[in-house]
């Protein structure tokens, strides 16, 4: 029987090896410089993640990509939530109000930290759009969001440019089984034409359920980056002193925290 | 050459002992079956723990409870728990098996493994051999030792089918699935009419690979389980039991 470990064999695999640690090396270094890599990047499935991540954005990095929007007579008429909304008593005192009192708060790293009632959201330039909305537990519907996009208000408030996360921080959702919830997106999603802080879906006021009086609407990625019941919004260069440094609540409970796939 | 031959005593009993000393399966198809099978196993667990969070499934654009469904599994809504663990694993595992499978695809187009070994020959497509194949696997026969050498029909039909059929109807599905992939890639989605009709196409292929697993370890241990699988693992076929 030949020796099926020759010695030019182990040096070849010593060699091979050697040279894709330091690739990997260099490639990490590189990938972590042009933003690739999520907050939540830690363990073998966070290895899974940056792969996915890493090969979407440079996809979707130009804004011509663009979620598919559809006929009006497409809206679907079951549009599901999952969990209740918030049980708070400001949260409860604001919605008896008809959110007359609410008001998003953005802050760090802004030129100009401010706060915006709904009435003056509403009066910024909207845009609507129909797109599809899926869970990442499998069911979906189609809906008509209306709001301001993200980006308006971004560049309104003057956003540094050390910055690299925008945070969103809403009500707590009491009733909600996995905890305290917030989430961040990427630059490039904030910035995104399609991103909307959304107070409106299929021509009404955003219902109660879906996260009234505003929510976010990422059509790019799965719903539940599309947080619900804003109250404030932090611009930061980094996620790792909020909550468990995982960029969300989702991976704290085992799931991601990008959504795109 | 034939006395030269035979006086090398050993070799007498195997007269096909010159193939016998080529590999069975080259290295590159052992490696990458073998990644493969831990691929598809993580793949089916964490697909598996998915579905749980809703196992219910709809056709074109949208569907969620309370719309009509074309199949309802009789399994529990498990929310807010498998789903999570269970997408990052089966992505992870998804890396592992579309990137696999790409080596293996490649290296097989270059070294004509499908072109020698898995694409029938014209021979094999007449009706009497076609019917000779079926008939021996009804009986359950098996291969002998010269004929386990190669593939047969139905084998190389199988085969084709799993690697550029439902393979590809599989990623494909997957890629339809996602947000992000078909915001900049639309036809993913549109050419099977909607995500919810992705979503269960995915399912059924899943089904399909499911069961071409199980008839091929069934079939791999009917043809004798320690000398196909150790084929697969040294690329060597060792000598039948019965035989020794």
């Amino acid at each position: 029987m030949s020796t099926v470990f020759s010695r030019r064999k182990l040096i070849t695999t010593g060699l091979a090896t050697a040279a894709g640690a330091s690739g990997m090396a260099v490639a990490a270094r590189l990938a972590d410089r042009y933003g690739l890599i999520p907050p939540d990047h830690g363990g073998l499935l966070g290895f899974g993640q940056t792969l996915t991540y890493a090969s979407q954005r440079p996809l979707m990095s130009n804004h011509s990509s663009l979620a598919r929007e559809f006929d009006r007579s497409e809206i679907s008429k079951i549009c599901p939530v999952n969990g209740p909304p918030p049980e708070s008593e400001t949260y409860q005192r604001l919605l008896a109000g008809q959110f007359a009192d609410w008001r998003l708060t953005i802050d760090g790293l802004v030129a100009r930290p401010s706060s915006f009632s709904l009435a003056e959201l509403k009066r910024f330039p909207s845009r609507s759009h129909i797109t599809h909305q899926a869970c990442e537990e499998g069911w979906s519907f189609i809906a008509e969001s209306t709001g301001v996009p993200l980006s308006y208000v971004l560049n309104l408030v003057g956003v540094l440019p050390q910055a690299k996360y925008i945070v969103f921080f809403p009500f707590s959702e009491k009733g909600f089984p996995l905890g305290k919830k917030w989430g961040s997106l990427d630059m490039l999603d904030a910035y995104h034409p399609q991103t909307l802080l959304a107070y409106g879906m299929n021509g009404e006021d955003l219902p109660t359920p879906h996260g009234a009086p505003v929510r976010v609407r990422v059509p790019r990625q799965l719903g539940f980056k599309s947080l619900k019941y804003l109250s404030r919004i932090t611009v930061t260069d980094t996620v790792k002193n909020i909550g468990k440094g995982l960029g969300s609540s989702s991976p704290e409970h085992g799931f991601s925290w990008y959504g795109g796939i | 050459m034939a006395t030269a031959e035979s006086a090398h005593l050993p070799r007498l009993a195997t007269p096909i002992s010159d193939s016998l000393d080529s590999p069975r399966h080259s290295g590159v198809v052992r490696l990458t079956h073998w990644i493969n099978t831990v691929s598809f196993f993580g793949l089916l667990v964490s697909g598996f723990a998915i579905l749980l969070a809703h196992p219910r499934f709809y056709w074109g654009e949208t569907g969620a409870l309370g719309t009509p469904s074309i199949l309802d599994l009789p399994l529990p809504f498990m929310r807010g728990g498998p789903s999570g663990w269970g997408r990052n694993l089966h992505f992870l595992s998804a890396w592992v098996c579309v990137l696999n499978g790409a080596l293996y695809v490649v290296s097989g187009i270059l070294t004509q493994h499908f072109r020698k070994d898995l694409v029938p020959a014209k021979v094999d497509l007449a009706w009497g051999s076609l019917w000779r194949v079926v008939s021996n696997h009804l009986r359950l026969k098996r291969p002998s030792v010269e004929t386990s050498l190669a593939y047969n029909l139905l084998q190389r039909v199988t085969y084709l089918a799993v690697i550029f059929v439902l393979f590809p109807v599989i990623i494909w599905t997957g890629f339809a699935m996602a947000p992000a992939i078909v915001s900049v890639f639309p036809v993913f989605v549109t050419v099977l009419g909607g995500q919810q009709t992705a979503r269960t196409l995915h399912f059924f292929a899943s089904d399909l690979l499911v069961l071409f697993v199980l008839v091929h370890v069934a079939m791999v241990c009917l043809a004798g389980f320690t000398n196909r699988v150790g084929a697969m693992i040294t690329g060597q076929i060792t000598a039948r039991k019965n035989r020794t």
